[in-house]
């Protein structure tokens, strides 16, 4: 029998607020983070708005040294590290040193840091190039960090799959608690909001153009558009159950019951898209059944094709029973890697408050939905939750590739 | 955990020296080195201006006009790569999609495009606010290297677990030891599984003249790379890929596959030390080894071959060094230890699964590669580095280890078939 592994902590930096009190009080009052870009003047591009991290707080809560030599990431990733083991009230010093794993994951590496140092490579030469740009912009940045200011030497690594990264991240952290580990810091942290990464970003030509916060990412809904970008993530830390109860945690969040990825075929082949199936092998693993779902945290793309292929997955798998479906999404933009993982937290924070956060703006939804979307924050029985994501790739055919699935669960 | 055992069944190598897994070995066989002053670009600024590249001829290796213009260099090798392990295999067009996997390893991403579009959207650096107008479609696929994965997924009709491994130097060992998970745990049957590289840009060249980590030998870049030796000066960059067909035993067994070794173990530990630095007591990357010799059930002295980091840093010989002592006794002393880097370069998170390939290969043909440049030894480095001549030897157990930045450190086992059976 292999020991559940369970989610004792979260951290949240998030658009919609840093911290678990915040940040959740905030989606459960439907109050958006979504704004006009702030860190650099946008008002020159096609897509003007983004969910910012409101605060400095998350970068200055790092030593200053250290913040220098990292990048926005993973100064997310740090502060949501921190936050996390004060919400387990875990001392990570109690816990053998290779017993300990890192996984977290991003989408794009440190954009912000990585266009400083490239500035300076291309108008001064490549003698000003700085002697951190090396490890503060590399994707293993954020999970190197936090292995060296936690002294975890466990199995640590990295996964890169867009979006679904921070699902692929915990189901990885998962298999390292099942083969060993004792703790293991998962989820996903991004900060692709420089010039450069947002003009990357807006080659996909999937971002909203509108410059109306209200209006700008309206997934599931008839004048959907496009989708707005945001920064920030969550960070998780799990244990296996018997760890957890054996050092007093007696209500854990949830526990990581399923998972599964899946990649789609390319256009022009006669095979079928593979949401559907990652969502069907992500119950499997979690041995339940669709009726067992209480409530889905829907990808949410915000782009009409897209949101139609993700609304026939999911009525393919429910049937008619239309099952609770909500996009939290909606307050914070597309997190990348960071928003799957805060997908994952609000999940658990749902079956915490057996409350469901609402799916805001969208007034229009397309008709015939073969779900209940979740417009108003809404109490409800939460035993068990679905997040599903999907991971754009830049194969440049207009449609994400990477798909994941993840059940959490209450523990008994 | 299962009892499921993951042997490798294809090989295809894209590297310095050879593009295609026959003329890479021969090249390595042959002792080699493929450093040279660089081409990629205009190095004349740089402080090292030297690095091993790859003859590749992205048309002649079979890319389409829209494979060439929509991927980067790195992913131009991996699908490549991937191509030739899949034949190598004689699993193309027989796999079923919905039980295979992608484990794709790689440091950096896409410099090189990342670097290009920058430079055109900043107009060389004098706009922060890069002009939209200059995003050319597919930029986004060079700042995700996920997209790297994506390539190697659709060339090979994968549609199971799918994703980069990123874990800086040691990013390829640790996407082969990922893709062996996967067919352990049932996730997949098949896992094409590997790692690439393209680092050879202004920017990463950049990175390393300031940590001052390259060497400078850059009138006499055939000997730059000196892993062992007393006159060391440091990393020459690489690039290139190498892919895997990782394969559950007996769905290799039913088809009669030709089974190049069985992958018997992987650990990775962190030393949680610096980013960069490495203490010279090799500890975490010892336990790394003996978590793996434990995994795979195998004493210390049935080991026959170890393939090393050996990237050419004082820091890093004596770290190994120390780490294969403390982790195998004296039995490190009695056999052959030797780097390929000293010829083809580090191609930093592609060299893990190029030295995969090669420990496929040492196990089949019974020769170990030299370490190539290594003329006098440094007496802190006092093991049996194999200099300078590849060696007949039959190998069984061969041990891979790599170590990076992030402070990771990482170790394979592989063993014959002969073995295996």
């Amino acid at each position: 029998m292999i020991a559940p592994a369970v989610v004792t902590g979260l951290g949240l930096v998030a658009p919609t607020g840093v911290g678990v009190a915040d940040c959740w009080a905030a989606t459960l009052d439907g109050k958006s983070g979504i704004g006009e870009i702030g860190r650099f003047d946008a008002s020159g591009y096609t897509t003007t708005l983004a969910g910012e991290i409101p605060s400095d707080e998350p970068s200055e809560r790092v030593a200053s040294r250290l913040r220098a030599q990292t990048d926005r990431m993973t100064h997310f990733a740090l502060t949501a590290t921190e936050l996390a083991f004060a919400d387990a009230g875990i001392d990570p010093d109690t816990v053998p040193e290779y017993a300990k794993t890192v996984v977290i994951a991003n989408s794009s590496g440190g954009a912000e840091y990585g266009q400083g140092e490239l500035e300076k490579l291309r108008r001064l030469g490549p003698m000003h190039v700085g002697a951190y740009m090396s490890v503060a912009w590399f994707y293993a940045a954020s999970t190197g960090q936090v292995s060296i200011r936690h002294r975890m030497r466990g199995p640590c690594g990295m996964v890169a799959s867009e979006q679904v990264g921070a699902l692929d991240a915990v189901g990885h952290a998962r298999r390292q608690l099942r083969r060993g580990s004792l703790l293991a810091v998962t989820g996903g942290t991004d900060a692709s909001l420089s010039p450069a990464g947002l003009v990357a970003q807006m080659t996909t030509r999937l971002l909203s153009t509108s410059a109306r916060p209200t209006e700008a990412y309206l997934p599931f809904d008839r004048r959907a558009a496009g989708y707005l970008p945001g920064e920030g993530g969550a960070i998780l830390v799990t244990e296996p159950a018997p760890a957890a109860r054996a050092r007093g945690v007696t209500r854990p969040y949830g526990e990581i019951a399923g998972y599964a990825a899946t990649f789609d075929p390319p256009p022009g082949v006669d095979r079928q898209p593979t949401l559907r199936r990652a969502i069907e092998q992500a119950l499997a693993d979690a041995r339940i059944a669709p009726t067992d779902v209480d409530v889905v945290f829907a990808d949410g793309y915000g782009v009409p094709e897209l949101d139609r292929r993700e609304a026939a997955a999911l009525g393919a798998v429910f049937g008619p029973r239309r099952v609770p479906v909500t996009v939290p999404k909606t307050m914070t933009g597309r997190m990348y890697a960071g928003g799957s993982a805060l997908d994952i937290a609000l999940a658990l924070l749902a079956i915490r408050d057996q409350v469901i956060p609402p799916t805001i703006n969208v007034t229009e939804a397309v008709p015939d939905l073969p779900f209940d979307l979740v417009v108003g924050a809404r109490p409800a029985a939460v035993r068990c939750a679905l997040i599903v994501s999907r991971g754009y790739t830049g194969l440049a055919h207009g449609y994400p590739t990477f798909n994941g699935a993840m059940v959490v669960r209450a523990v008994d | 955990m299962s009892g499921r055992r993951t042997v490798i069944t294809g090989v295809g190598v894209v590297a310095p020296g050879g593009v295609g897994t026959r003329a890479f070995w021969d090249s390595i066989v042959a002792g080699k080195t493929s450093s040279r002053p660089i081409t990629l670009f205009d190095a004349t600024e740089f402080r090292c201006r030297i690095a091993a590249e790859c003859d590749f001829d992205a048309r002649a290796a079979g890319l389409t006009a829209q494979q060439i213009r929509r991927m980067d260099r790195a992913a131009q090798f991996a699908v490549v790569a991937a191509r030739e392990a899949l034949a190598d295999s004689g699993l193309a067009g027989a796999l079923t999609p919905e039980r295979t996997g992608v484990s794709i390893g790689n440091a950096v991403g896409s410099t090189m495009t990342m670097e290009n579009e920058y430079a055109a959207g900043s107009d060389d650096g004098r706009l922060w606010l890069c002009d939209q107008n200059y995003g050319v479609p597919h930029a986004y696929g060079s700042i995700v290297p996920s997209t790297m994965a994506a390539e190697v997924a659709w060339e090979c009709a994968a549609e199971g677990p799918v994703a980069v491994i990123s874990t800086g130097c040691t990013s390829g060992l640790d996407a082969i030891g990922h893709g062996t998970q996967l067919v352990q745990e049932g996730s997949a049957d098949v896992v094409i599984a590997g790692a690439t590289d393209a680092p050879i840009s202004a920017i990463t060249i950049a990175c390393f003249d300031a940590l001052r980590a390259t060497s400078t030998r850059n009138d006499d870049s055939a000997r730059a790379c000196r892993p062992f030796d007393l006159h060391r000066d440091g990393i020459v960059l690489g690039e290139g890929s190498a892919v895997c067909v990782l394969e559950e035993y007996e769905h290799a067994r039913r088809r009669g596959a030709r089974v190049y070794c069985e992958v018997i173990g992987y650990a990775s530990r962190a030393n949680a030390f610096h980013m960069t630095g490495l203490k010279p007591d090799g500890r975490e990357l010892a336990e790394a080894v003996r978590v793996a010799l434990d995994e795979a059930r195998v004493d210390p002295t049935q080991i026959d071959y170890v393939s090393a980091h050996g990237s050419g840093t004082r820091q890093n010989d004596r770290h190994e060094t120390a780490a294969l002592k403390r982790s195998l006794g004296d039995h490190a002393y009695r056999i052959p230890v030797s780097s390929i880097k000293s010829m083809i370069g580090h191609s930093l998170g592609g060299i893990g699964a190029i030295e995969v390939a090669a420990c496929a290969l040492t196990i089949e043909t019974g020769v170990v590669p030299p370490t190539a440049n290594l003329e006098v030894a440094d007496p802190e480095c006092d093991l049996d580095y194999v200099p300078k001549e590849a060696r007949e030897q039959r190998s069984d157990v061969v041990l891979n280890i790599g170590s990076g930045f992030g402070g990771f450190q990482t170790a394979v086992l592989f063993a014959s078939a002969r073995r295996a059976a």
